[in-house]
């Protein structure tokens, strides 16, 4: 293969600070990015990795520092500039338009055609040309819509690439995809780099890093606080990351399960569209265990908890919490039956912003606190005061509104409500999204816990360390359906093909046969 | 031919579930088409003789037969279809396809029996070429109107001004016609009033990020307002401006001498030629052009748009701009159009806000959105056709039945649709 690009300067990055009001999201950060190498930019969810990609982007304008490619100083006013100079950008949210098919998009901004007008069998041949040349096939005709994830990825990474970047910027692209996919994207990665391109690598997987890095950079609070290189430990690592040392396995003692405590027998729930989102699926959750249900994400896991919780109907099937049916019962219901419940997007559905900790912490539990209509202040405060402690809230006072803190101590907040009633299940999805490496220990010592106190612990995560880390069995869902129920220590490679659908006994056999 | 590296990988399953909302619908719809079912039926016994429907008028040269059927089997047939797929809704789940062909079916069902019922017996015959000039004739100012929603609105800029930028025109039209005595020149005075209206949606929504909506009703009390203050002040007690004369239905040498289809589409008022190319226009510049992509592009995902380096707001103001030429057309439909000078700011009657019907109902599409307005226009031209056949209905019910039909079209038949993702959102960089 000719590698025609080899020869592109170095990328080079100096003092950048970008403040977003009092907050200095990017601290004079320093920053080489090499031809012809991956670099990692490692650092934890708010640290400042994709602010500072999307200064270099052109997206953002930094309020010092320059940039320059070679000796050229880069001026980029927007994404064009930054495009002509060579630079491409992977976003973490993909920027792809759903409704267009793969070829309009592939175009979008430098269309073919003459006199304005838009030639369509130009852009499918730029598509095709451009998925042999780097061989990452992808269909022109196909709505983005209606492709899985890690092929919108793909495009993006080709949209990119269209633009003749010789510099390729990928904010988090693994956070969404299926191991099998990971292990595609870094092939794809490496031959990128074989072939003279600079690669920029955003993630806070540690795993990965060290997989596939050839220089690291870790990035905490807005500041470059050290290089590594790849054969650096994982909790070296971890602890450049986060500043202190950090354990990331849970130590826990076997579960002793009881008796059964959620049963879901049959249960189909249809998303707000009608699509069947949850398959048939049967369930059941002792007292005393973690179940975790693994999974990439946009497989049923938003539907199902939100069937549990009482906000999507059950369309056929039953659920029983202690023998009690809560099948479509509403959320006032299943809560006093026992369920605790933390969402997926916090900020969305698990907490109101603008209202201080000690409010949140009691607003799904008013009756507890309130009195004919009445809020018993002084309670309310006693709570938050204690439940502070408890669960290590780290803020100024009880009365900051919740949108003050981090998303770790967020999450607390959350897991602090909860837990604070008598719960017969825990339904947690996506516990430690977005929360710092320091808080998900924390958060993962209180679930288990609370699997020693004795509830049912239902977890959906899509994160593989923490499936490994909390489950006691896993549950693994692909496309509305349990594929496998499996121990824990089951291997990576089969936990990714059951996340792609195959059985657990062909994942073991495939796995067996490409093995030797 | 490649072996699989994945064995045994399910097949991807389509299947769906029916979710409340949709059922709820689908029962709804299915009642309302057998309760106009057992309206129709009590109709038919209501009904005596026969119904005549006329495929010519007395004006045109070549005279075609009126078909005369007898009324009572034809509405008690159209009654049962009616009845057969309302009941077929509530009794069971109908696939996508099917769904839309029952409710074609249904459609077609009501119009016939309730055209043969209005007719039964009256002393004149429904003429049906009429009707369906008439239809062409009312839906002009609705179609162009929907074009204006439509290029804004795929934009993202929500339009619910159209009814006010169509009144600008009107107005600006009218005075214009009567200072220059010139229709092409007040047409294009029309045109710059639409689109000088539209720059002021577009700056006030896309630089001062005014919520759409209340800007759209701003504008359109604005409109009112300053129409009826010029018209008081200046246009009232001038004769000069207020004689003005109407474009006059253009015969196409030819085409207008075919048997029934050349005196319902060949001759017409030149601002009805104008829509129709319009839409064609519109579809093309949307579908067919690098602008009509990147349009699209920042009304579905601004963001998107941006980090391939195109200018959203400049593309939306644009659109937005583009959008006002139409309104503008439409507008002149109300005053020199059709029926002369401008007398009162009620002109537009609400078409501006049937445009907007019709962009929804249309799904956002121009050529879609066109036949809604064929649809408002063909209702409408009901109303008239059927007032002199002394129909056993109030004429009042007859023009508020337009409307009515629209409620049930958009809240039982059609229901939710989905427009552009980004549509009257506000993009700020870096956000």
């Amino acid at each position: 293969m000719s590698t025609t690009t080899h020869s592109a300067p170095v990328l080079h990055l100096e003092g950048i600070t970008k403040r977003f009001g009092s907050l200095t999201a990017n601290d004079s950060i320093t920053l080489d990015i090499t031809p012809g190498r991956i670099h990692c930019l490692l650092g934890e969810n708010g640290a400042g990795k994709s602010t500072l990609m999307n200064v270099l982007f052109g997206l953002l304008e930094a309020d010092e520092g320059r940039i320059t490619i070679g000796d050229q100083p880069l001026l980029a006013k927007g994404p064009k500039e930054a495009m002509d100079a060579g630079i491409g950008m992977v976003h973490q949210h993909f920027m792809l338009i759903p409704v267009f098919t793969v070829a309009e998009n592939m175009v979008l901004g430098s269309e073919p055609g003459r006199a304005g007008l838009l030639s369509i069998s130009d852009a499918r041949a730029r598509v095709r040309e451009l998925s042999e040349r780097y061989k990452l096939d992808v269909d022109p005709d196909a709505l983005v819509e209606d492709l899985p994830v890690g092929l919108q990825q793909r495009v993006e990474i080709l949209k990119a690439l269209a633009g003749g970047a010789r510099y390729l910027i990928l904010d988090e692209p693994t956070a969404v995809l299926t191991p099998q996919e990971i292990d595609e994207l870094m092939a794809v990665m490496r031959a990128l780099r074989d072939e003279g391109r600079a690669i920029v690598f955003i993630t806070h997987k540690l795993r990965e890093v060290k997989e596939v890095a050839d220089d690291i950079t870790v990035i905490r609070r807005g500041k470059v606080v050290g290089q590594a290189t790849p054969d650096a430990s994982e909790t070296e690592l971890a602890s450049m990351m986060v500043g202190r040392d950090v354990s990331l396995q849970v130590s826990k003692a076997p579960a002793r399960p009881g008796e059964p405590r959620l049963v879901l027998d049959g249960v189909t729930v249809a998303a707000p569209s009608g699509a069947v989102a949850v398959d048939d699926l049967s369930l059941t959750v002792r007292g005393g265990e973690i179940v975790v249900i693994a999974g990439v994400q946009g497989n049923g896991q938003t539907e199902l908890a939100e069937a549990l919780l009482g906000t999507l109907p059950v369309a056929i099937g039953t659920v029983t919490l202690d023998g009690v049916d809560i099948t479509d019962a509403p959320p006032a219901e299943t809560l006093r039956a026992g369920l605790g419940y933390v969402p997926e997007d916090r900020r969305r559905d698990g907490f109101v912003g603008e209202f201080s900790i000690a409010q949140n912490l009691v607003i799904n539990n008013l009756r507890e606190f309130a009195n004919r209509g009445n809020l018993r202040l002084d309670a309310i405060e006693a709570n938050a005061i204690e439940r502070i402690e408890e669960f290590d809230i780290r803020t100024s006072s009880h009365t900051a509104p919740l949108n003050s803190l981090s998303g770790g101590n967020q999450q607390k907040v959350v897991l602090a409500r909860e837990l604070s009633r008598d719960l017969s299940l825990l339904l947690a999805n996506q516990p430690t999204r977005g929360v710092d490496v320091g808080a998900i220990e924390f958060l993962h010592k209180r679930i288990v816990a609370e699997r020693d106190a004795g509830t049912a612990v239902l977890i959906i995560s899509t994160e593989l360390e923490e499936v490994e880390s909390l489950a006691d069995s896993i549950a693994v869902m692909y496309r509305g359906r349990i594929v496998g129920i499996v121990p824990p220590d089951t291997p990576r490679e089969v936990l990714g093909l059951m996340m792609a659908g195959v059985s657990y006994e062909d994942a073991i056999a495939g796995r067996e046969g490409s093995g030797e | 031919m490649s072996t699989t590296v994945i064995p045994d990988a399910p097949v991807r399953t389509s299947k769906t579930v029916e979710s409340p909302a949709k059922r709820r619908q689908r029962l709804s719809s299915g009642t309302l088409i057998a309760i106009v079912g057992l309206l129709l039926a009590v109709a038919a016994f209501t009904s005596t003789g026969t119904s005549r429907i006329a495929l010519s008028d007395a004006f045109d040269e070549i005279k075609l037969p009126t078909i005369e059927v007898p009324a009572v089997p034809v509405v008690a047939l159209a009654a049962a279809v009616l009845l057969f797929v309302g009941g077929f809704f509530v009794a069971k789940r109908v696939p996508k396809p099917y769904s839309t062909w029952l409710g074609v079916l249904a459609g077609v069902a009501l119009l016939v029996g309730f055209i043969v019922w209005v007719a039964a017996d009256a002393p004149l015959p429904f003429t049906l070429t009429n009707q369906l000039n008439g239809t062409l004739q009312y839906a002009t100012p609705i179609m162009l109107g929907a074009m204006c929603g439509v290029l804004s609105e795929r934009a993202g800029v929500v339009n619910v001004a159209i009814e006010g930028q169509m009144l600008t025109a009107a107005f600006t039209a009218s005075v214009v016609a009567g200072l220059t005595k010139n229709l092409w020149a007040a047409l294009f005075a029309a045109v710059l009033a639409g689109v000088l209206s539209a720059v002021l949606l577009g700056i006030f929504a896309l630089k001062y990020l005014m919520d759409h909506v209340v800007l759209g009703v701003v504008i359109n009390l604005l409109a009112t307002g300053f129409t009826g203050f010029m018209f008081h002040q200046l246009v009232k007690d001038s004769p000069d401006l207020n004689a003005v004369a109407v474009m006059q239905p253009v015969a196409i040498p030819g085409l207008s001498q075919l048997p029934f289809v050349g005196p319902i589409l060949f001759v017409q008022r030149p601002l009805s030629y104008i829509a129709i190319v319009s839409v064609v226009v519109v579809w093309f510049v949307l579908y067919k052009t690098k602008w009509g992509l990147r349009v699209r592009s920042v009304g579905e995902h601004p963001h998107a748009a941006d980090t391939v380096g195109i200018n959203v707001v400049g593309t939306k103001f644009s659109s937005v701009l583009l959008g006002g030429v139409f309104a503008g057309l439409g507008g002149a439909f109300f005053t020199i159009g059709n029926s002369g000078a401008f007398q009162t700011t009620g002109v537009t009657a609400g078409n501006g806000f049937i445009a907007l019907a019709a962009v929804i109902m249309g799904r956002w599409h121009p050529v879609l959105a066109a036949l809604m307005a064929l649809f408002f226009g063909f209702s409408r031209q009901l109303a008239q056709t059927v007032g002199p056949l002394q129909t056993p209905m109030p004429s009042e019910f007859l023009q508020a039945l337009p409307y009515l039909i629209t409620i049930i079209a958009v809240a039982g038949l059609i229901g939710r649709v989905r427009g552009p993702a980004a549509d009257g959102v506000h993009y700020v960089k870096g956000h």
